[in-house]
Parts: C-alpha cells; sequence; structure tokens
C-alpha cells in the first residue's frame, strides 16, 4: 500500500439505492425494529411522508469504507453526526480523506474527514475517523 | 419537555451474546463483503481470533438488552419522534462472535433547541467482554421532535 500521507483520499465506497428491502433486512439484522424504517402506515402518522433510512445503516456503510481501506483492528475512534434523513431510492456514496497525522500513545493516527452523501451532493453524515497506521 | 432530572440516571446493565449467526446476517444486511466478516478461516487468518462484530455493530448490543431503548420508556417518549442525532465510536479491543458482552449506560445529558421544539438526550454506553476486558465505548445523541 502507498504512504498515507495528508491529503491521501480514502477509496469511496458507492452504495446501490436505498429499497425497502435493504431496510427490512437491517432492521433484523441490527436489532433496531424502530416502525418509522420499515412499516410506512407508522411513518405517516408519526408525519413523514414514508419510511426513511436507518442513520446506522449509512454509519455501517461508512464502516465498511473504513474498513476496507484499513483493517478494523487499526480503527481507533469512529463518530459522525446524521445531518439529514436517507430516504428510499437515495443513493449514498461514502468518502473520506486523511487531514492530519497525530502522534498518540506511541501510534501515528491518521485523522479522515469523512462523509456519506446523495447523489447530489447533499450530505448525509459527516463525521470524523482515528485510524493507527 | 422531557424530564431533565433523568440527567445522569444509570440504566440497568445487561450482557448480551454475540452469535455467529447474527454477526453474519448483519454483514449480508450492511452489503459487507470482505469475507473476514463471514468466513471464520479468512477472520483467522487476518488475525482475528474469531469473526470480529463490525465496527457499528456495538449499536446493535445497545438494542438487545431486555428492553427496547430503555431511555423510550424512561422519558415517555414516543419513538415516531425519535432521531438519530449523532454517534461514536471508541475502540479499545474488539468484539467477536462467541462473546458475552455487557453493556452499561448513562444519560449524560439533555438540552433543548429551538425554543424546545427539538430536545437532545446524550447517553454514553461501555461494553466489556467475558474476561473483564473493556472492549469499547460509545457516545450518541439523541433527537426528539415536539
Amino acid at each position: 500500500m502507498s504512504e498515507i500521507i495528508v491529503g491521501s483520499v480514502i477509496p469511496s465506497l458507492a452504495l446501490p439505492p436505498i429499497s425497502r428491502t435493504t431496510l427490512a433486512l437491517y432492521a433484523g439484522a441490527s436489532g433496531d425494529h424502530n416502525p418509522i424504517h420499515i412499516d410506512i402506515d407508522f411513518a405517516k402518522k408519526a408525519g413523514m411522508p414514508d419510511v426513511f433510512a436507518h442513520g446506522m445503516l449509512s454509519m455501517a456503510y461508512l464502516g465498511r469504507m473504513l474498513t476496507n481501506w484499513q483493517p478494523q483492528s487499526q480503527l481507533r475512534k469512529f463518530g459522525n453526526r446524521f445531518a439529514t434523513i436517507t430516504q428510499l431510492r437515495d443513493v449514498i456514496t461514502c468518502s473520506g480523506t486523511v487531514v492530519e497525522l497525530i502522534e498518540h500513545n506511541g501510534e501515528t493516527l491518521a485523522r479522515c474527514e469523512i462523509q456519506a452523501a446523495k447523489a447530489d451532493g447533499e450530505q448525509t453524515l459527516v463525521g470524523e475517523a482515528l485510524v493507527a497506521l | 419537555m422531557l424530564d431533565k432530572s433523568k440527567i445522569g440516571h444509570e440504566f440497568t446493565p445487561f450482557t448480551v451474546d454475540v452469535e455467529k449467526g447474527r454477526l453474519k446476517f448483519f454483514a449480508q444486511a450492511i452489503g459487507e463483503t470482505n469475507p473476514i466478516y463471514t468466513d471464520e478461516k479468512a477472520a483467522q487468518a487476518a488475525g482475528y481470533k474469531a469473526l470480529p462484530a463490525p465496527p457499528t455493530f456495538m449499536f446493535s448490543i445497545d438494542l438487545d438488552g431486555p428492553e427496547f431503548l430503555p431511555m423510550l420508556d424512561m422519558l415517555q417518549m414516543d419513538i415516531g419522534k425519535v432521531l438519530h442525532g449523532s454517534q461514536e465510536f471508541e475502540y479499545l479491543g474488539q468484539v467477536y462472535a462467541g462473546d458475552r458482552i455487557t453493556q452499561t449506560s448513562k444519560i449524560l445529558n439533555m438540552f433543548d433547541k429551538k425554543g424546545g421544539a427539538l430536545e437532545f438526550i446524550e447517553q454514553e454506553s461501555a461494553y466489556t467482554n467475558q474476561d473483564g476486558e473493556l472492549v469499547g465505548k460509545a457516545k450518541q445523541t439523541i433527537v426528539y421532535r415536539n
């Protein structure tokens, strides 16, 4: 692997469009049974136009991007805020960049700015990860 | 308004089994294709003692307690008005298939914005395995739409 420096780009991860099946499977597998993600009747009663994606599904996609790039055993910290709701049929792409190298507890950590975004560029998740090199 | 006297409240700790089949299902649901998450031999070849739980799986441990999101009942929240505001994980070790993980959590802070239209609850959790090793920590913000 080429040397990681400030400005190194994490290979992006492009996801298929969010479908109702994706949400049903994620609800079961993750244990997040909040009906707002899987039951359109419930979602409408709660004032939403339709079901919408679990924020944690997109965070799991960001996690996939990070562990595709570096082994999970190197991951030290990983966080994001959920900026916008991800809707059905949205096409999400995860991306990230190394913005700083930090020496901490005898390790070199790459501080990475990471995001998930819709096809029009609108950010859905914005966060940061610390990865030991 | 939510009851701010619950700031500092510690939820009852609970222990869950991290099952291999569950981790494979989770990997499939998030579209994970790296075999270390589904094939024990591949995981071991990569230096993991068993199938590793993917980085965000600790949140699923939260959801596997005896009560689904105990905060909802305690603060009398309508689940239809709850949004996830932020989530952060710190990795001190690794959660593996076959582990028994004990989760402890507490409410760190509660505050509101937009004249009470939005309320925020910050929660902190810790995850300890069957050997007493603290393997991870998490912080989350839940947003409540009034």
